[in-house]
Order: structure tokens, then C-alpha cells, then sequence
């Protein structure tokens, strides 16, 4: 099936089959990763611009390699040298790149719903890479992504999501993309950031890893955000750790060839202790090199849509 | 110098007046209402409301009209205006302006403006503390002189009870109520909609409607300690429902107000991340709603308020987080109470007396009669007549509403403030 979509804001958005699209465009293009000349023309002549109003390297790096290898022209925007600062508006300063010639935007933003806002007034495409505590799409993509390459599929598959649900962009765009996948997912971690509206939504809620890990196929560990918005939930990072983080231990009640995940950067000794950060089940370093072909795929698809 | 208004349906809970005939105002004043007067005087207006319904004007005691400080959003004129064309003859205005109205001066300022700029009668309420910062009392003795109705720190809740208790106690001599805006900024912890299902899928901080029942809790407990009438404003959720039902089963001094929005919206309008869905409280669920409509039927919730709360365009046309709370109401609000009345919530009878004689009580205004010798505030309005709701016609500065596109019946002809027509429409 065509995958007509202007925009992607949010794996909440998508259908499951034009999730399947996406994963399905990714696989052919880690295949021009694997290739000497890494770079295909298909966006020749286009303007991509990464709006970053909240800094991320990793993210920003990544979607920059995947715009170049689809040979698009690249705008990098930080908050931080912006006229934000100056107290411009998010679609003032969208519409001066259309203005000079941006077709599609990639969009970082510290609050949910900025891409909304901003694909309701431009006629650029809109990428979502990230709002606030909404979505992650590109990054739950990449954790499905490296599922489905692991497990050959992912429904019927038990995940589990462990960490600051609440604030989490990236945990609701995973329990919407898996859920819509036929993904059983269940959710664990203290009661204040895992509330039980997420039961709505179609997660299993749980506040005792070892109960929730039992018989599960993936984990992806949260980062915890170790400022203070974070630690208003919990009384210590240290009494979190004992509690959510992963030891070997508490992995041997999940399936043998159980996976395990985190979007990075890791705490070590937080969410995971090291030897299970460095284990063969570990997939956290095929996570970043899938990353740049989810991206791509992403990125290409939306230039399809714009153009037909 | 007068106006007849002949063959309207008029009906005036303050008399329990409910049938066809005309009314006749001279100068500024009801002068009859009979089934039939003859126009006495050639110079007279007379309006035909054959088919329409002939009511007391409408009485708003939630109204922000931004002035003196915020004039791009709106003015006392432009809300007056607003007022007029949404059939309102009397908005009470809330103390949240730049600077604050805590002080006599202010509320002087306010009238004066009124009087040479509005259409429509204005009666401000005083700041409960100074700059609305919660910490020391505002001068509300003088305030109360000055002209004020009633005293409030709508939007900044006073967190310090015993400040709040002190307020209510000082406040009592001089006749006038306290109108609390119920939050415990604590539970609300920055949120910017009703937490619950549609706040986790988006991504938004929520608040709880525990945030509001805490504060309505703890001012009843006040209002019952100190025995000054208390008169909630915008009650949201089913437990705030409850609590009001409750103490006033018990026999405290407490009104309760809801707005249109409130009584109609659910949180579901945020989606999209729409900012005209983004007041404080906020939109809450289905069950909310339907609490809130049982409350309006059985005596509950008092009154019809607006909370017309006017931004600009540019400050709604925003990331969410930073989209100031509030919504216009003025020119949509007698739509949307006919709804209640469509749907057989309450009758028409009811929805009047909601809207004008219970609201004049309230702040002690005399206002929202049609008895002989009363001043003349009347509305005119069609019920039946259908409209689509088009905010680029609004007579208030501000657009900002969640009902553009809606088809709505009522239809407002000609308001009449002190004998003089200040809005018709043909
Ligand atoms: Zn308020």
C-alpha cells in the first residue's frame, strides 16, 4: 500500500499499516547503508531543515546523516543561536525556512503538541522528532524496527517498558506503534509516574519489575531523567535503582532469549548495570544504527507523499 | 421618550411572568406590561417581537474584560458590545487587570470608562488581596464604596486558608460576597487540561479535578466558619457538584456557578491540541458534564456564568503549554443555555432566571426584573431561530472560541439598557 501522509507527528496517527510501510522502506534502506557509496539522489534539490528548540545530539546527528544520505540540502536550527531567544514565535520562525525554500521540517520541541501546531499552518511536511512528554516516533520506530529484525515479528510478542512512563514520549509512541502492531505491552514503575490511565491504553500496568518481567520477549529500559521534574515522583535515584533497575537477576525471569533496549543515553548503574548495558542480549548499539535508516525511510516517505 | 416592545412571549422569573403581551418602557424605566398597549407617543421606538421572547436583560457575573492593561484583547467597550450583542445588559467584571483592581482608584477608573465607553451597566469586583499576590488584604472597605460588588482573586486563588478566612470575615459587614475561583495550585502542579485519559495520550500535565474539589471543600468549611456568603465560580467536575449539593443541604451560604463550556465540552476538544479548548478549570469528561447538567436541573449550580476570558490571536496560535487559559462567551452563551433547554434539562423559565434575576441577587445588583418602576434592561431575543456561530462577526475584540462553525438556535434582536436600545439586529 501508497503511504499518503503529509506529515508524521505521532505513531497515535498512524495505522498499523502504514506503520509497516515505514518498517518495511527502513529494511531497504539499511540496505544502501551496507553499500560503499552510502547516498542516494532521491532527494536531490530539497531542503530539510532540523528545528531543534530542545538540544539532542544523538537525534540531530542521526536525522542529519539520513537526510544527506537521501542527498537533501540540510538546515540546522538550535534554540539556542535563535531568535526564540527574541521572543519569535514557533510558526514565525517555521515560515522564514519555508520561506527559503524548506520542504520538510524536522521538529524537536520541549512541548507536546508543537508539531501540531506547526503542520496546521506551514505547508512544509512535518516530521515529529519528539514533543515534550507526547510522542518519539522516529525512536519507538527504531525499537520496533530492531524487534521485528530480532524476533521476525512483533505480534503476540511481550514487552515490557520499564521507568518513567509519565513523561515518557518515548513509551507512549512505543505503546501505540506495538499496541496497533498486536504487541502485548505492559508497563512497570512506581505508581506516580505509571498511572493507571495508561491502562486505557491498552498497556498492562505494573509496579513490581520482577512481576512484570516475567515471560517477556523485550525490555526497553527508560532513561531516567535525573532532573528535578523527574525526582518529585520518587524519593531517590538510588531507591529507584534498587527498585526498576535491571540487574542479571531480575532478567532471568524473562524469557531466555529475551532483548533488551534503551533509546541511550544510559545511565549505568540507574536503569541497567553495566554487564547487561555490554551483553550480547543487549541491542542498544544496532538501536543507533537502525536509527538512521528508520530516519530515512521516514523522511523519504513524506517527500513521497508531498510530491504525488 | 419611550419603547414598545409588543406581542413578545415575556417572561420574568423575578414575577413568575410568563405569557404574551407588550411592555412599554418609558424613559429609563418599566412602565407596563399588559396584553395590550397602545403606542401612547409618536416619538416613540416600537419593536415587534411577535414570536420572540421579551426577558429581564441578561446579568454576567464572570467577565474579564481586560481593561485597564491588557486593551488588545479587549476593551470596556468592546466587551460591552460583546455584551449587548449576546444579550447581556449587566457583566461583572473580575479584578485581573494591569493593574489589578485593589484599590478604590482602580475600580473608579473602571466605572468611569464604563459609564463614557459602555454600552452596558458594568459592576467590577474588587482583588481579595493586594496584586492578587495572596499574601495581604486589599482595601476592600474602600473598594466596596467605590462601587465594587463582590471581592475575588479569580485565577490566583488565595492559597493561605487563613488569609482566605480572614478575608471572609472582614468582608462580612459590608454586605458584599466572596466569589472563589476553587484550586489548590499544588494539585494542579502547572497543568494545562483535566488529567485524565485524553491528557495522558497527549502528553499534558494535568489537573486533577482533586484540585478543585480541595478548594471548594476547604471554602465551604470557610464560608460555614465565617458565614459569608460564598459563590463559587465555574464549577467543573461531578465532586464539586457534590460538595455544593451537599452544603447547601446542610444550610451554608454558598451559590455555585457553571459556564456554557462546562456544560457542554468535554476534554476530548483538545485534541489537535487546540488552544480554544484550554481554560482553567478545564474541560473535563462526559461524566463531569452530565453531573454538572443534574446540578443546573435540580437547583445546584445557581447560575449561568460566561467566564468571557478574551485573548488574542496571536497569544492562542501557540504551543499549548504557552496558550494563556480562556475562551470568549459573551456573544455564545444564550445559545448555548437554550440547548439545556431544547434537550428538556430545564425550562425556559429557568434558564432566565438563571441568567438574570438568581446572578443579580448574588452580587446584590438591581438588576434582572422586569417589575414596574424597575430600570429598563430588557433582551429580545428568538429562540427558535437558528444561527451558525462565526467568530469573525463578534463584537468583542477576541476570537477566541471552541463554537466557530457550530449551528445554534437564539438569536438576540434588541437588548435595551436603562430605556435605550444599545443592540439591534433585523
Ligand atoms: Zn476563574
Amino acid at each position: 500500500m501508497a503511504f499518503d501522509k503529509k506529515h508524521i507527528l505521532g505513531l497515535g496517527e498512524l495505522s498499523a499499516e502504514e506503520i509497516k510501510v515505514i518498517l518495511d522502506t527502513a529494511e531497504s534502506m539499511k540496505e544502501i547503508s551496507t553499500r560503499d557509496v552510502k547516498k542516494v539522489p532521491t532527494l536531490k534539490g530539497k531542503t530539510v531543515v532540523n528545528l531543534f528548540f530542545e538540544p539532542s545530539t544523538r537525534t540531530r546527528s542521526s536525522f542529519e546523516i539520513a537526510e544527506k544520505r537521501l542527498s537533501a540540502d540540510v538546515l540546522n536550527f538550535s534554540a539556542s543561536q535563535s531568535s526564540v531567544v527574541k521572543g519569535e514565535s514557533l510558526v514565525d520562525t517555521a515560515r522564514n525556512f519555508e520561506a527559503m525554500g524548506a520542504s520538510i521540517m524536522v521538529i524537536r520541541h520541549g512541548m507536546s503538541g508543537a508539531p501540531f501546531v506547526l503542520a496546521r499552518q506551514i505547508n512544509a511536511s512535518v516530521i515529529n522528532a519528539g514533543d515534550g512528554s507526547h510522542e518519539h516516533p522516529s525512536q519507538a520506530l527504531i525499537d520496533i524496527f530492531t524487534i521485528r529484525e530480532k524476533k521476525g515479528k512483533i505480534e503476540g510478542l511481550n514487552v515490557l517498558i520499564v521507568g518513567d512512563i509519565l513523561n515518557s514520549r518515548v513509551a507512549r509512541s512505543n505503546i501505540f506503534g506495538l499496541r496497533k502492531l498486536g504487541a502485548n505491552v505492559r508497563i512497570v514503575g512506581p505508581a506516580t509516574i505509571v498511572p493507571e490511565y495508561f491502562s486505557e491504553m491498552g498497556a498492562e500496568i505494573f509496579h513490581s519489575l520482577e512481576h512484570a518481567i516475567e515471560n517477556v520477549d523485550v525490555v526497553i529500559m527508560l532513561r531516567v531523567q535525573s532532573e528535578r521534574k523527574t525526582l518529585e515522583y520518587f524519593p531517590s535515584l538510588r531507591e529507584y535503582s534498587g527498585l526498576y533497575g535491571l540487574t542479571r537477576e531480575k532478567l532471568k525471569l524473562a524469557k531466555k532469549d529475551v532483548i533488551v533496549m534503551h533509546p541511550g543515553p544510559i545511565n549505568r548503574g540507574v536503569e541497567l548495570t553495566s554487564e547487561i548495558a555490554d551483553d550480547p542480549g543487549a541491542v542498544i548499539l544496532e538501536q543507533v544504527a537502525n536509527g538512521i535508516a528508520v530516519r530515512m525511510a521516514m523522511i523519504y516517505l513524506v517527500a513521497l507523499g508531498e510530491s504525488l | 421618550m419611550g419603547v414598545l416592545i409588543k406581542n413578545g412571549r415575556v417572561i420574568d422569573p423575578s414575577q413568575s411572568l410568563d405569557m404574551v403581551s407588550d411592555v412599554y418602557v418609558q424613559g429609563d424605566k418599566v412602565k407596563e406590561i399588559s396584553k395590550r398597549i397602545d403606542t401612547p407617543r409618536k416619538s416613540d421606538t416600537v419593536i415587534d417581537a411577535s414570536g420572540q421572547v421579551v426577558a429581564p436583560g441578561l446579568v454576567d457575573i464572570h467577565v474579564h474584560l481586560r481593561e485597564p492593561g491588557y486593551e488588545h484583547k479587549e476593551t470596556i467597550k468592546t466587551g460591552c458590545l460583546a455584551a449587548a450583542a449576546g444579550g447581556f445588559t449587566s457583566i461583572v467584571c473580575m479584578p485581573n487587570t494591569n493593574p489589578i483592581n485593589d484599590n478604590a482608584s482602580v475600580t473608579e477608573y473602571i466605572l468611569l470608562k464604563a459609564r463614557t465607553e459602555g454600552i452596558v451597566n458594568v459592576f467590577p469586583i474588587g482583588a481579595i488581596t493586594k496584586r492578587e499576590k495572596g499574601d495581604e488584604l486589599a482595601e476592600i472597605g474602600e473598594m466596596c464604596e467605590a462601587g465594587c460588588v463582590a471581592i475575588s482573586d479569580d485565577g490566583m486563588p488565595v492559597a493561605d486558608s487563613g488569609l482566605m478566612r480572614k478575608a471572609m470575615e472582614y468582608v462580612r459587614p459590608f454586605g458584599i460576597p466572596v466569589i472563589t475561583h476553587a484550586e489548590d495550585i499544588g494539585l494542579s502542579a502547572g497543568g494545562v487540561m483535566n488529567e485524565g485519559f485524553v491528557s495522558t495520550e497527549l502528553g499534558l500535565r494535568g489537573i486533577p479535578s482533586a484540585s478543585e474539589e480541595v478548594g471548594i471543600g476547604r471554602d465551604i468549611i470557610l464560608c460555614e466558619l465565617t458565614g459569608t456568603p460564598l459563590h463559587i465560580c465555574h464549577v467543573s467536575t461531578k465532586g464539586s457538584v457534590r460538595l455544593v449539593r451537599e452544603a447547601k443541604k446542610r444550610g451554608a451560604k454558598v451559590t455555585a456557578e457553571a459556564t456554557p463550556h462546562h456544560f457542554t465540552l468535554t476534554d476530548k476538544e483538545v485534541y489537535g491540541y487546540n488552544t480554544n479548548a484550554k481554560m482553567n478549570p478545564p474541560l473535563r469528561t462526559r461524566e463531569d458534564v452530565d453531573a454538572i447538567i443534574e446540578g443546573i436541573a435540580d437547583g445546584t449550580i445557581d447560575v449561568i456564568a460566561t467566564d468571557h476570558a478574551p485573548h488574542s490571536q496571536d497569544e492562542k496560535n501557540v504551543e499549548f503549554d504557552l496558550a494563556p487559559f480562556g475562551i470568549v462567551g459573551l456573544e455564545t452563551a444564550l445559545s448555548l443555555s437554550l440547548e439545556l433547554v431544547e434537550k428538556g434539562i430545564i425550562t425556559l423559565d429557568e434558564m432566565i432566571k438563571k441568567l438574570t434575576v438568581i446572578p443579580s441577587e448574588i452580587v446584590g445588583i438591581e438588576r434582572g426584573t422586569l417589575a414596574p418602576g424597575s430600570i429598563a434592561d430588557l433582551v429580545v431575543f428568538d429562540p427558535g431561530m437558528s444561527r451558525m456561530i462565526n467568530p469573525g462577526e463578534f463584537l468583542s475584540k477576541s476570537r477566541n472560541t471552541p463554537f466557530a462553525g457550530w449551528e445554534l438556535k437564539g438569536v438576540v434582536s434588541n437588548t435595551i439598557v436603562s430605556g435605550k436600545v444599545v443592540f439591534s439586529r433585523s
